[in-house]
């Protein structure tokens, strides 16, 4: 009898075999980082995926919890990977009052049914992530990724109120509420976000939602070089406009970008001129203030001598705006071999930038530079080919990006490197002075280490 | 505690560091809660290696350790519950560095809130979080509390304007957390740290953004002759989506306090009032302005007025923020609760409030931040009366079990403390407490920091849902 026999047998004495997959095809589609599980369990309740970890931790097997599985590569390659948890099968709304804006939801509902539920009664959950069409709501906690709307409404940790979650005992959690202020007890709920399923899995999320704007707009203002374009951005910020999104891309980002425009038919009014930097403004509220903004957009866009500037069509701003919101999942596909920075830095001279485009052109690659919302930096390494020399160069380029962003007192981590490269580097970057608090936060959730093995910050 | 460990503290940080003589120590007997408990000694660090050193001392002797900032905190939190030392940040009080780029300050515990937008208004900058004990509570206390205030509305509680913390963990390690950027890898550690009420480590550096002040502030007085008209103008406002910087209640018996001790220009005939402020640009404040108005005026406001300028503003919050130093003049006592409920339920939890007042022969007024259902009733009580305090405390009971019941929680913004660590089991699984023991352990193993914090003492869970009142009862004697 095989080991994944074996577990599958084990599995199925414990959870009933309506629950359990181990069929090969299927396994491999849960793969994360190319290791493969030995069984998949799709629960239909909360209480069954703690009867799942207990039975987990009682046999020494590890866990990986998953939605849609689009950002399962997030991290480093699990050192164990018994158990694949689909949790598309809990997916109820358990609460929504939407006079008092509160909303409970379980972790396996999808993004595009959570929306529907909630623009019926005019009102939205900011999560605007990528791989949209498909995440679920645990998915789009636990990855952490960022939201195209984190500009106006903060990351997920700030309208996230409460949670219930299954620990590395099997027992089912809470913390928090459904109230939009409380601080009773531990905010434990916030340390799932971005943890990659490393603490526990996630059944059921509280937020607080929020009132769907009246009217929608997005603005662009090109500049020859990427000085200006951050004087442009920086000016936005001081000016303290309510805008929804902000992001400044560099000329290969608004070509790949135009390229994606161009296949629903939509185009960038830049003229062709493949040498501009671009920054996207998108922004919302009343007809009143929509107009007041797009006067403050246009002129500052003239003081920092934008070469064009102007309002973007409806259409042009939807598309453009579902682009930018995809980057993740574009960015780490458009070449052969592409290694993806995610880095927070205090402040962005353009000599970020000039020493990222150094560092990728020293190495003969191309980089795709993003400013996201918050400051966020989003650089793509591009390698034109598949093989070896092409995962030496990038290792090379992520061996100069790491201690750069250091030596500027950011933080750096790669949401997406090719698996060979993974096993040369750690895609969390430095190793941080806090990563043995980390350690014992990790240790008080799940000391048996069921959860995602190996994928977190420093090997958690 | 030994004479030994006074002498080490002595030659540690001077004799002008350290009390121990007990009409020195009576004053940090209290803070601003109804409960009581004298530390064996009190020092004040003036840098994080006083603190570092001090840790190591007390965990040497054995001795428990709990942090204060100016004693505001209306949960028991900063007591020391069972003896011990406690360590003042009173002195750790320099704004060590204001970031205007980055809008950011990196400040000691021990400064005061207010000030920190003192240091920063001329910028045009300000610290959002606002309690109403600004003028004295300090930035230590409101990170351990997770403090709000009234303009948390729209811009949050402390936690969402903390990105870095350097700490003391109870064995003397000095660690970091968080970034200046606030986008730092791994867990969010500032995330569990802040609101965690001292009982992990000793907060002795505090990043912080700053807000840029709005273009344009807009405040309502909304005046209203029946509490339901003014509570369903809560419910319907939030339904509506709407969002305003600040929505507070007050209810008439307080307002003639207010007036008689502030002058504010509240109404004294009325039965309730909204105090609603906008914040924004311009278009959005005159537009939200217009649609609360409306729906102030639908639910019977019998008059609403706009702030003319700065100065008559200032006296409405000074009025609102002020409150409960005004309800001083109606009774020699009063306990302030906090509770907090969906917003939706505002009129049942009101009506509810005035009824267990009524039960227990107390008054109790509300002055509360309504927009997001964080309500404060106050029991006004007199001390001599030995049974007054003990009705206070089974009436206080009631209404935060009546919260809860209602769908809400235990407190919105004090704190668990002392005050309500034995109603914990009232929200919490016997699961959800063993966990936040474990993280608490795997920081402060052996409860030698702020000890009997936010755990029930007692000892089953189970246990305590039967005998909660009794037991938390037994803790304020």
């Amino acid at each position: 009898m095989s080991a994944t026999t074996h577990i599958g047998a084990r599995l199925e004495t414990a959870l009933g075999n309506s629950r359990v997959v181990l069929h090969d095809e299927e396994l491999r589609e849960y793969a994360v980082d190319g290791v493969m599980p030995g069984a998949i369990v799709r629960p239909a309740y909360a209480a069954e995926v703690g009867e799942l970890v207990r039975f987990a931790a009682s046999e020494g097997l590890s866990a990986i919890a998953s939605g849609s599985r689009s950002k399962l590569n997030l991290g480093m390659p699990p050192t164990r990977y018994d158990i694949a948890v689909d949790m598309r099968g809990i997916q109820q709304v358990a609460h929504y009052d939407a006079g008092d804006m509160t909303l409970s939801v379980d972790a396996g509902l999808s993004l595009r049914a959570l929306e529907k539920v909630l623009s019926d009664k005019g009102q939205f959950l900011p999560l605007a992530v990528p791989c949209y069409e498909t995440s679920t709501i645990g998915g789009a906690v636990a990855s952490g990724i960022d939201s195209a709307l984190r500009q106006q409404y903060g990351n997920v940790r700030d309208f996230l109120i409460g949670a219930e979650f299954i620990d590395g005992t099997g027992n089912l959690c809470k913390s928090g509420g459904r109230v939009v202020k409380n601080v009773s007890g531990y905010d434990l709920h916030k340390l799932l976000v971005g943890s990659l399923g490393t603490l526990g899995i996630i059944t059921r999320l509280n937020f607080r939602t929020f009132p769907l704007p009246q009217v929608f707009a997005g603005f662009y203002a090109s500049f020859t070089d990427a000085a200006q374009a951050l004087a442009y951005r920086s000016s936005l910020e001081d000016r303290g406009l309510p805008l929804a999104n902000v992001e400044l891309l560099n000329p290969v980002a608004v070509a790949l970008a135009s390229q994606l425009l161009e296949k629903s038919n939509h185009a960038l009014p830049l003229g062709g001129d493949p040498s501009r930097w671009l920054v996207f403004v998108s922004y919302e509220g009343s007809d009143a203030l929509v107009e007041r903004i797009l006067r403050e957009l246009h002129s500052l866009a003239r003081e920092a001598n934008a070469v064009e500037s102007g309002k973007l069509s409806t259409a042009v701003d939807a598309h453009l705006g579902g682009v930018l919101r995809e980057a993740f999942d574009w960015l780490r596909w458009s070449a052969p071999q592409v290694v993806l920075f995610r880095i927070a830095l205090p402040q962005i001279p353009a000599v970020v930038f000039t020493k990222l485009q150094a560092i990728a052109s020293d190495a003969g690659l191309r980089v795709v530079l993003l400013v996201r919302a918050a400051g966020i930096v989003y650089a793509a390494v591009l390698a034109e080919q598949e093989h070896l020399a092409s995962i030496d160069r990038l290792s090379k380029v992520a061996e100069e990006v790491f201690p750069f962003v250091n030596e500027k007192k950011g933080s750096a981590i790669l949401l997406h490197a090719p698996q060979t490269l993974k096993q040369r580097i750690n895609v969390w970057g430095t190793k941080r002075d806090d990563y043995h608090l980390m350690k014992r936060v990790k240790l008080a959730f799940d000391s048996q280490g069921v959860f995602s093995p190996g994928r977190f910050v420093g090997g958690l | 505690m030994t004479l030994s460990l006074v002498q080490e503290l002595t030659s540690l940080l001077g004799t002008s560091n350290v009390l121990y003589r007990a009409e020195d120590l009576t004053l940090y007997e209290y803070d601003g809660s109804v409960e009581k408990a004298r530390p064996d000694a009190v020092v004040f660090p003036r840098t994080t290696e006083d603190v570092s050193r001090i840790v190591r001392l007390a965990a040497k002797h054995q001795v428990p350790i709990v942090g204060r900032g100016a004693g505001t905190g209306l949960s028991g939190g900063a007591l020391a519950r069972t003896g011990g030392l406690m360590l003042v940040f009173a002195r750790m009080n320099r704004i060590l560095e204001i970031d205007i780029a980055n809008r950011r300050a990196v400040v000691q515990p021990g400064v005061v809130n207010l000030d920190i937008t003192r240091a920063v208004e001329h910028m045009g900058l300000y610290f959002a979080p606002d309690p109403s004990s600004q003028k004295a509570c300090t930035i230590g206390g409101n990170v351990s509390e997770n403090s709000g205030g009234p303009h948390t509305l729209a811009s949050g509680v402390t936690v969402n304007h903390v990105t870095a913390l350097e700490m003391v963990l109870p064995d003397g390690e000095v660690v970091r957390i968080g970034s200046r950027h606030g986008d730092s890898t791994g867990y969010d550690l500032c995330g569990l740290f802040v609101g965690s009420e001292g009982t992990l480590a000793l907060v002795t550096e505090i990043t912080v953004k700053l807000t840029r002040k709005a273009e344009a502030v807009k405040t309502l007085l909304a005046i209203f002759d029946r509490v339901d008209d003014a509570s369903q103008t809560v419910v319907e406002i939030t339904a509506r989506g709407i969002t305003p910087a600040a929505c507070e209640m007050v209810d008439g018996w307080t307002l003639c306090a207010i007036e008689d001790y502030i002058h504010a220009g509240f109404p004294r005939d009325s039965a309730a009032i909204l105090l609603i402020e906008m914040e924004g640009l311009f278009e959005g404040t005159e537009r939200q302005a217009a649609a609360i108005e409306e729906v102030c005026r639908f639910y019977g406001a019998r008059e609403v007025r706009v702030a003319k300028d700065t100065k008559e503003r200032d006296l409405l919050w000074k009025g609102r923020k002020n409150a409960f130093g005004a309800l001083g003049r109606l009774a020699p006592s009063n306990y302030v609760l906090d509770g907090v409920i969906p917003r939706s339920k505002l009129p049942i939890a009101l009506r509810r409030i005035q009824e267990i007042g009524k039960k227990y022969g107390f008054s109790i007024g509300n002055i509360f931040h309504a927009g997001d259902g964080n309500l404060h009733p106050i029991v006004l009580y007199d001390p001599r009366d030995e049974s007054a305090l003990e009705r206070a405390i089974v009436a206080s009971e009631e209404i935060i079990r009546h919260c809860v019941e209602l769908g809400g929680a235990l407190t919105g913004e004090h704190g668990i403390g002392m005050e309500k660590s034995e109603l914990m089991p009232l929200l919490f699984s016997d699961a959800d407490l063993d966990l936040m023991k474990r993280v608490h352990d795997a920081f402060n193993p052996d409860s030698s920091l702020n000890p009997g914090k936010i755990f029930p003492l007692s000892k089953g869970c189970g246990e305590i849902r039967v005998k909660g009142s009794n037991a938390a009862r037994e803790s304020r004697k």
